[in-house]
């Protein structure tokens, strides 16, 4: 239990580092959302199921999709003008 | 190198403030005042099973209409930014035929688990804010596979606006017949504790935030994916 948890803990940190750290878009809103994703599961470990619920639709489900349209209009304004 | 320098002192700043928390750290084994007030009354008083979903709607039930507040006015500023440059008619390649027999298989079953998810809020983990998350969440696998698809912004705003409105006007009643005052839970007779209609009004108020959020996240999905045809009013 306790190995696992530090495993998911280090997966987690190391996601969220990626995310800054990386130059491409992309993969930092997809590394992003996987920080998400591993925090729920933490959420799960610690008995916070409904924290975990919120941060598994939020955290790693719509803002990972919102980033991408959201960059899609970036990208598109940028063509543009 | 001068801003290097103020940098690494801003890091070392903040780590000998938080050293104290980290250093002296040592895990709680008993619950304060209020929080063993909330876990040990909280089943007997409001009847819900759920401790978590007795603090958030009843307990701090205005803390609740805060963040359902913020996420409104998220969401209409959303919509308002995002509707000023829209491009009407620009055509989207359709997702794929994996993704689209997916998704009809999917959708309905997601939004049915949504709903599951807040009509239980007080029995299960889970509520008003994970079920509206979830109903969203299937509002964008539809408008992922099937981006030309008119969305129906009105019926989503009317159904926001009046779910928002019940909310206020049960906890209104809340005031007004019960005793302890604002989102009390109690006008309603408490139930059988453990059973789907019990917990006298948390069902109700838990089932009118979910639709609340749902709508709202849904729409900032929608106004994001740009070119929505709305219907005009």
């Amino acid at each position: 239990m306790n190995i696992i948890f530090l495993i998911i803990a280090v997966f987690t940190v190391a996601m969220a580092l990626y995310a800054v750290m990386t130059k491409d878009r992309t993969m930092a809103v997809l590394a992003a959302g996987a920080t998400g994703l591993f925090a729920s599961i933490l959420f799960v470990m610690m008995a916070a199921p409904d924290v975990a619920m919120t941060e598994a639709a939020i955290g790693s489900g719509l803002t990972t999709f919102i980033f991408f349209f959201a960059l899609r209009k970036v990208k598109r304004g940028q063509k543009n003008g | 190198m001068v801003k290097k320098g103020f940098i690494l002192l801003m890091i070392v700043a903040l780590g000998f403030m938080l050293w104290d928390f980290v250093g002296n750290y040592s895990s709680k084994t008993e619950l304060a005042d209020v929080s063993s007030h909330y876990v040990e009354q909280g089943p007997e008083e409001l009847g819900a099973a759920n401790v978590v979903t007795s603090v958030v709607v009843t307990y701090r039930g205005l803390d609740t209409l805060g963040e359902v507040t913020i996420l409104f006015a998220a969401a209409a500023v959303v919509g308002l930014l995002l509707h000023l440059n829209r491009n009407e008619n620009e055509q989207r390649r359709e997702g794929s035929e994996l993704l689209k027999t997916g998704t009809a298989l999917l959708f309905p079953l997601i939004l049915l688990f949504g709903v599951y998810v807040f009509i239980n809020g007080h029995l299960t983990p889970g509520g008003g804010f994970q079920g509206g998350a979830i109903i969203a969440s299937a509002v964008v696998l539809s408008v992922l596979s099937d981006p030309n698809k008119k969305a129906g912004h009105t019926a989503l705003t009317v159904i926001e606006s009046l779910s928002g409105l019940t909310y206020v006007l049960l906890g209104a009643a809340g005031a007004i017949l019960a005793v302890n005052g604002f989102l009390d839970n109690r006008i309603l007779p408490l139930g059988e504790y453990g059973s789907l209609l019990s917990a006298g009004l948390i069902p109700a108020i838990y089932s009118v935030v979910g639709l609340k959020v749902g709508s709202e996240l849904s729409s900032v999905v929608i106004s994001f994916k740009g070119d929505s045809k709305e219907e005009e009013v």
